[in-house]
């Protein structure tokens, strides 16, 4: 399994909480962190379990994630 | 958390026909995923710089601020007749109409059967979330049976208030249409499914091939009084019962 990696924009985020549904491999959760809107953000819980399938940046209504993969050696 | 992204890709991001302004959705509303499909589309197929959308009244009455792209706002309910006069003065441009279900299935029944029926080469996003959401949470033509809402606080009751309609058939009755279809949202395949459709009718257009029109049903998690991951099990499971998945035609 390739590994992966996302950025989620803290401000953009609105705790929705589609996302973390949508994860696969349980790798969000909210953080309990407020940003400046008052939303409950998301966070990677379980980062080493991402495999960045991009299943929660399809889902999250915001596009507040960007996803990363690991480059596959040629 | 350290980041490093020398040995990453980046494999999902912003469309780049999105703007940066944040949109004024409500939190787990289907509208920023279907925003997000039709800036990725223009991306795909490159036409950015002679894409022009219309936007309806009611929710998406902004969509103008989040692309790149030229919009119109229409009157309430007239964006398919926008669109057609956009399109026939300039035929080169891509045009598309961006309607929910209080803009395009109620007040602005007329245009939008009458644009369909020229099979004007339009495409249009139909946004299906059986309420008006922008203004209150009033009951929509496409409200379901026994559906609350603000105006039917008892359930919507057939007997006084009719019952759902279904718009997308009836378009799909009409000769002109290319492409009719009704997608949704809820999980991640029906949105790879709903983003092939969108591309289809947007290549509809470019081929000059004619009218397409694509029904999404959405989730309206405040108005409906639930979660968004709620909202999302009640499409699966209850609205799709009442509009079902699927292409109507495709005569592309």
């Amino acid at each position: 399994m390739p590994k992966g990696m996302l950025i989620i924009d803290k401000e953009r985020c609105k705790g929705c909480g589609l996302c973390i549904v949508a994860c696969p491999h349980q790798v969000l959760a909210f953080s309990g962190e407020l940003n400046r809107s008052g939303y409950n953000v998301v966070h990677m819980e379980r980062p080493e379990a991402c495999v960045g399938c991009g299943f929660c940046a399809l889902t999250c209504p915001d596009v507040a994630i960007e996803v990363y993969r690991e480059r596959v050696p040629a | 958390m350290p980041v490093s992204t020398e040995k990453m890709v980046k494999v999902f991001g912003r469309p780049a026909s999105l703007t940066e302004a944040r949109f004024t959705y409500c939190p787990g509303c289907h509208h920023g995923i279907l925003t997000r499909i039709i800036a990725q589309i223009i991306d795909e197929l490159g036409i950015v710089e002679r894409t022009v959308g219309i936007a309806p009244v009611g929710c998406a009455v902004f969509a103008y601020l989040w692309y790149r792209c030229d919009a119109i706002q229409a009157s309430h309910g007239r964006a398919s007749a926008v669109a057609t006069g956009v399109k026939r003065a300039n035929p080169n441009l891509i045009v598309f109409a961006y309607q929910g279900d209080g803009d395009f299935a109620s007040i602005g029944t007329a245009e939008s059967i009458h644009a369909a029926n020229r099979g004007e080469n339009i495409t249009v996003i139909f946004v299906n979330n059986q309420v008006y959401g922008m203004t209150g949470g009033e009951m929509a033509p496409t409200s379901l049976v026994g559906q609350k809402t603000t105006t039917t606080p008892d359930g919507r009751d057939p007997a006084l208030f009719g019952y759902p309609i279904r718009f997308s058939e009836m378009i799909a009755q009409l000769d002109a249409p290319v492409y009719v279809t009704r997608q949704a949202l809820y999980d991640t395949k029906r949105i790879v499914d709903a983003t092939k459709a969108i591309n289809k009718a947007f290549t509809n257009q470019l081929e000059g091939k004619g009218y397409s029109l694509v029904e999404v049903l959405a989730t309206c998690p405040t108005n409906w009084r639930m979660k968004p991951t709620e909202a999302n099990k009640h499409v699966a499971e209850v609205v799709t019962k009442v509009f079902p998945l699927g292409d109507l035609i495709d005569r592309g």
